[in-house]
Order: C-alpha cells, then sequence, then structure tokens
C-alpha cells in the first residue's frame, strides 16, 4: 500500500514537471519585436460593456484585414486595475503601444515621459473635430499626450411618468433647469414615500467639483506657479443646495447618499425617487434594466451661472517605448475617424469628442434614448483645474471625499468642510 | 471531567452551527440566484431569491464575450502545476527544518516567514524583469514559479508541523530493520505526511487559483488569461458590473475549486487535525 501510495506521488511529481515543461511553450517568452512581417501593434482597451466591446473588436478586426502590414493585437484591460497594470508595464518596459485610459490619469504618466507626444503624429483633421477646451485636458507641460474621444457629462434621468403626475414638463435638450428650478421641481415631486431627487454620492469629489464649475467653482487656483485649494463662496455653492436638498427642504432621499450610480435603480425603477443625476452612460441601464412600460426621460445638465463641467474624457494614448508610433497613431485616425468615434460612443451610452461624430451619432439614433441631450451637452464639457493639479488623487482620496462624505451626512458645517478641504490642499500641494 | 451538555445547550450549539453555515453559504445561494436572473430582475426593489424568469443567457453572454473556457484551463493547468511543485519542493524542506533543527535552519524559517510582509506592489517590478530576462515573462511557466515561491512559506510552516507530528521512534524503529535513509523517507515518513501534503496541495492549488494580480501583471497574452483576469472584465468604472455574466463566470470558477476541496475534504480534516495537535 505504502509502495503504491509513492508511487502516486512520484508519478504526480512527474506529470508536474512535464507540465511545467509543456507551460513554457505557452507564451511567446518575452516580448522580443519581430524583425521581418508586419508591424505589430498592441492595444489595451478598457470597454467593457457589451456593446461597446463589440465595437472595439470590429474596429480592429476591420483594420488588420484592410492592414496586413500593420497587425493590432487587441487586449481587454480592466479599468479597476488599469492603473498597475500600466505602471508595472510601463517600468518593466513591456507597455503596450496604444493605451486606453482617461484625462485625469494620464497626466501623472505624461509627466514621467511614458507617453508619446501626439502633437506632429496627428493629423489636422482629428485635431480640428475636437474643441480646444477638451484638448487641454490632455496636454500636459505643452505635450498632447492622449487623444480624447469620449466624453461624460452629468445629466439627471427623470421618471417620466411622476413628472406628468406633478406637472413638471420635461425641459427641451437645449434649455435645462436651473438649480433653483432643478430644486424647485424637486420639491414638486416629493411626497410620502417618494423623494424628489436620489443623489448618489459614494464618491462625491469627482461629482462635487465637476458641477461647481456650474458657479465658477475651481477649488485649485495657481499663481506663480504656486497651487492652493481655496474654497470661495462658488466652491460652496454646489455642495450647500445639494445639502439643502437633504436636510432643509428633504427632497433628495438620505439613503441614497451611500450608494452609486447604479445601486440607485431598484429605487428608482420602484417609484421612490423620481430623478437621478447622473453619468449619461446610465441611459444604457435604463434600456436594459429599466422594467417594461416604465417611462423615463433624460433632462439636459443643470444650469447655475453656466452649464459648465469638466471633461475628463477617455483616451488613447502612444507608449513612448513603442517602436511604431507613427503606426499607432494611423491607427487612432483610422480608430477615431467621425463613424468610428460615433460607433465607439454609442457602444458606450457616452459622447464623442467629434463634432462630426456627434452629429452622426445624433442623426444614427434619431435623438432618442436621451442622445439629443447628450450631444447637446457636449459643448459645455471643458478642462477644470483639478484635472491638472499634481496632487488631486491625493487630496481627493484623504481630504475631499471623507470631507465630503461627513458634510453630506450632516457631521460637520459648511465653513468646517471648506476647512478641511483647504488644510488638506496645505498638506498635499506643499 | 465535563458532563454531557444539555438539550437546551445542544440546540444552541446547532442553533450556532446552522446560523454560520447560512452566513458561509448565502453568498454562494445569492450567486447561483444572480446567475440565472435576466437583467431586470437584477435591479428590482424588493429582490428575490428564486429567479421569477430564470434563463441561462448570462452564461451564454459570459462565454462569448470572453473565452472563459480556455481561461479556465489556462487557470487549471497553473493551479495544478503550483499545487504539485510546492509540495514536491516544501515536502524535503520541511523535513529537514523539522528534524536538523540548527540555528540556520531557525534562521532560514524566520526569514521565510519575514518574507511574507513584503507587499506585492513592491515585488511586481523586479519580479518581471527577472522573468524577463530568463525568458519567462508572459508565460504560465513564470507565473507557476512565482506561485510556487509565494506559497512555499506557509506550506513550509504547515508541513513541518505535520513531520514533527510524525514520531522519531518510527524512523528510528525502521533504522533498526535496515532500511535506508531513502526508504525511511519513502516507506514511513511520506506515507504518514500524506494528509500534511493534501492540505498543501490545496492551499496552494486555492491560492493559485484565485490570484488576480500576478497573471494581470506578468501574462499579456489574452489567449493565456486566467480566469480572474478574464472575469475581471465584467467589470467597469467605479464598482459598476455586468452583474449577470459575472455571476455566471463566477460561479463556474467556483465549482473546480469546490470540486477539489471535495475530493480533499476528508484528508484535509484529518491532516489539519494532526498537524495542529503537536504542530
Amino acid at each position: 500500500m505504502l509502495r503504491t501510495r509513492f508511487r502516486r506521488l512520484a508519478a504526480a511529481a512527474a506529470v508536474a514537471v512535464v507540465g511545467l515543461g509543456g507551460l513554457t511553450a505557452c507564451g511567446d517568452g518575452g516580448d522580443d519585436e519581430a524583425t521581418s512581417g508586419p508591424v505589430k501593434l498592441r492595444f489595451l482597451s478598457l470597454a467593457w460593456q457589451k456593446e461597446s466591446l463589440q465595437a472595439n473588436k470590429d474596429l480592429v478586426a476591420k483594420w488588420n484585414a484592410e492592414h496586413p502590414d500593420i497587425q493590432v493585437e487587441y487586449v481587454q484591460g480592466d479599468w479597476n486595475s488599469v492603473h498597475d497594470q500600466l505602471v508595472t508595464s510601463f517600468e518593466g518596459g513591456d507597455a503596450p503601444d496604444i493605451v486606453h485610459y482617461e484625462a485625469s490619469a494620464i497626466g501623472e504618466f505624461s509627466k514621467q515621459g511614458y507617453l508619446a507626444d501626439l502633437s506632429d503624429l496627428i493629423s489636422g483633421d482629428l485635431k480640428g473635430q475636437i474643441d480646444q477646451g477638451v484638448w487641454d485636458t490632455v496636454t500636459f507641460d505643452g505635450k498632447v499626450t492622449g487623444v480624447p474621444f469620449l466624453l461624460e457629462s452629468q445629466v439627471v434621468i427623470a421618471n417620466k411618468k411622476l413628472l406628468d403626475a406633478a406637472g413638471v414638463a420635461v425641459p427641451p435638450a437645449d434649455g435645462g433647469w436651473t438649480w433653483d428650478e432643478f430644486q424647485a421641481n424637486a420639491q414638486k415631486l416629493t411626497k410620502p414615500g417618494q423623494y424628489g431627487v436620489a443623489w448618489a454620492l459614494k464618491s462625491p469629489t469627482n461629482r462635487v467639483l465637476n458641477l461647481a464649475l456650474n458657479y465658477d467653482g475651481k477649488f485649485f487656483y495657481t499663481d506663480g506657479g504656486r497651487t492652493e485649494v481655496k474654497v470661495t463662496d462658488a466652491e460652496k455653492e454646489i455642495p450647500k443646495r445639494i445639502h439643502d436638498m437633504l436636510y432643509t427642504t428633504k427632497t433628495a432621499s438620505p439613503e441614497a447618499l451611500g450608494m452609486s450610480g447604479a445601486d440607485t435603480l431598484p429605487g428608482f425603477f420602484g417609484g421612490k425617487y423620481a430623478m437621478l443625476p447622473g453619468s449619461v452612460s446610465l441611459r444604457q441601464q435604463m434600456v436594459e434594466q429599466a422594467p417594461a412600460g416604465f417611462e423615463w426621460v433624460t433632462l439636459p445638465p443643470i444650469k447655475g451661472l453656466s452649464s459648465k463641467q469638466a471633461a475628463n474624457p477617455q483616451t488613447l494614448s502612444v507608449s513612448e517605448d513603442s517602436k511604431h508610433k507613427k503606426q499607432a497613431a494611423q491607427f487612432l485616425e483610422y480608430f477615431l475617424n467621425p463613424t468610428n468615434m460615433a460607433a465607439l460612443a454609442k457602444g458606450d451610452w457616452l459622447v464623442p469628442t467629434g463634432k462630426q461624430a456627434n452629429e452622426e451619432l445624433v442623426k444614427l439614433t434619431g435623438g432618442k434614448q436621451g442622445w439629443d441631450v447628450a450631444a447637446d451637452s457636449a459643448a459645455d464639457l471643458t478642462v477644470a483645474p483639478f484635472q491638472m493639479a499634481d496632487g488631486y488623487p491625493e487630496w481627493k482620496t484623504k481630504y475631499a471625499t471623507p470631507a465630503l462624505q461627513q458634510y453630506f451626512a450632516n457631521k460637520i458645517t459648511l465653513d468646517q468642510l471648506a476647512t478641511q478641504l483647504v488644510d488638506g490642499g496645505k498638506q498635499v500641494l506643499r | 471531567m465535563f458532563g454531557r451538555p444539555s438539550r437546551t445547550g445542544r440546540a444552541l450549539q446547532y442553533l450556532a452551527l446552522a446560523g454560520y453555515l447560512i452566513f458561509l453559504g448565502f453568498p454562494l445561494v445569492w450567486l447561483l440566484s444572480t446567475a440565472f436572473k435576466p437583467p431586470r430582475e437584477l435591479v428590482q426593489l424588493h429582490p428575490s431569491l428564486i429567479p421569477s424568469n430564470p434563463t441561462v443567457q448570462n452564461f451564454v453572454q459570459a462565454f462569448t464575450e470572453q473565452d472563459l473556457g480556455r481561461a479556465a484551463l489556462n487557470s487549471l493547468q497553473v493551479s495544478l502545476a503550483s499545487a504539485v511543485l510546492t509540495v514536491l519542493v516544501a515536502m524535503p524542506a520541511s523535513y529537514a527544518l523539522a528534524r536538523f533543527r540548527s540555528k540556520l535552519g531557525t534562521a532560514a524559517l524566520g526569514w521565510v516567514l519575514l518574507s511574507q510582509l513584503f507587499p506585492f506592489v513592491l515585488l511586481i517590478i523586479p519580479i518581471f524583469l527577472i522573468l524577463r530576462q530568463v525568458g519567462l515573462a508572459n508565460t504560465h511557466a513564470g507565473l507557476v514559479l512565482i506561485y510556487v515561491v509565494w506559497a512555499l512559506p506557509f506550506a513550509l510552516w504547515m508541513l513541518q508541523g505535520f513531520v514533527r507530528n510524525i514520531p522519531r521512534e518510527l524512523e528510528e524503529a525502521a533504522s533498526v530493520d535496515g532500511a535506508s535513509r531513502l526508504q525511511v523517507l519513502r516507506r514511513v515518513v511520506f506515507p504518514l505526511l500524506a494528509p500534511g501534503l493534501v492540505a498543501t496541495a490545496l492551499f496552494s492549488f486555492i491560492s493559485a487559483w484565485n490570484e488576480f494580480f500576478f497573471a494581470l501583471v506578468l501574462v499579456k497574452t489574452p489567449e493565456l488569461a486566467t480566469l480572474p483576469v478574464a472575469l475581471a472584465r465584467f467589470v467597469g468604472i467605479e464598482g459598476t458590473a455586468r452583474l449577470g455574466p459575472l455571476a455566471a463566470g463566477s460561479l463556474l470558477a467556483t465549482l473546480p475549486s469546490l470540486i477539489f476541496f471535495a475530493f480533499m475534504q476528508r484528508r484535509l480534516s484529518s491532516g489539519s487535525l494532526a498537524g495542529a495537535v503537536k504542530g
């Protein structure tokens, strides 16, 4: 019996050794460049929604079929771990040739010299399609290190039947409510068992800073090369209005505070909340998950002194280490031509940065399912000072998010919030 | 010395056990339920455990959009190889550490344990560079190597407890009967060590099966991706996820571990007990 056991063990060992031998054959054993044959580009994409994934794969397949000399390998990454993946790849000298990410995140990589300056690699056509305010979000130290292609604006999704029942008219796509009107309508939509609004504020910082531009709230001020956080009346306006809705007029649901946008959907579909301020991409969940017969509408962004919001576009960059930058830029030109950009935006339910792509998308969809509102909102998206501040990610995580969460939980005052944000800025921006 | 527990005591014991089982089992049941729910049922205000309109669409989506079959096979290869190699290396090493006690051995054991304190992120870039130099970056062999090294410290600590639990007298008796050192190991020590080896293999298999970060960073070619990496692709920005396909894929990902565990369970429980008494 003992002998049998030992034999089994020896057999297992042999299998493992042979298996390991076989495993070494799996993979290319490194990343040596082919010396002949077509140019090979590795494209790390973060598309994850079903339609978007398909659109990306289709475009890559089409490119590969039309360009036998430049072959693109599609590699799907994921948003949660892409940062660590890229840090390692850049440090290890094995980065993908083309990288999909977002403007607020590529600044760090740009400053470390990991991303190529695309200024001279992309055409005037592509440059002209995108507003300068959006190009500014990907320009670091004078270098353009990404092509912005998808934008996410903040709109309001509303339950049409509840609006009708409360006598609240749906505004046109190019004429959104002011904050006063929004708050007044939220009041009309509030009754026992129903809140006018659900502010999903699990991660409040980006949303507050994005919307703060409505009242020209910048938070980050740079003077003489030195950046500091300031909280004036302009910066206080949005947090104050949201807080008022939660605790003064009680038109916003306090239970939604700890939720993400998607978490509020059961309550929205169940009639607990009449309006959901959120990203334009929430429309996809409406289409896929709303119960049969549920009517929803997309309301335009809310206006303060303006409807300006911070633009944090998704971007495509080329690695500085890529041996084929020119070919990678060629692929970007193709991948982001107006028709393709419209297809990518449609797949992700986001707003294309290109003007022509935006027009094509509205035509393609007939402006239905909120595409008219989404298209109009693109004009208000621009670079915000916080996006260019080096210490923003740390300030956001360590100071702004906890302070805003405390303020929205009614545990600190507006002035205390301001003090904490400013003090946090002093710690981070020294 | 201790009397039989009263009926109330026994009832409370069973109640606590039932509560614990529900606590452990509920996430799995919820996963099962979610995997068969259509999208609309995933966002109901009052969710039900049993889907009203069960569907296999989530499984179809999960498998058509991601090559989960290949990813599962990759994970199985890597995990099995890691488990067997960990056992093969840990077995003689733990014997040496347990039987030939010296200052060097104690120091080695301490160092092995200390190495566990280094965070992944700190090590990943040097590991990547080394693997690249030896041609093992972007290969399953490289991944197996890392998993074995990563599992070894705990495996060594665990196995040496089992070795110490085997009476020296048995080895001495075999020697007196004329067995060589190798024969003693082969015919006496290793068979008695079987429960420990099973426990070590299980630990190593499961940790490799679930590992995400090394697999993400070290393997670049999509065809070589392991299951956790493939499943992460159903998760989007800021915690949003495609719950249906994710649940379907995750459910299938738990099956091999459950099956492996079910086969090994008896040996594991007896092994853990044996190791725990005198370890």
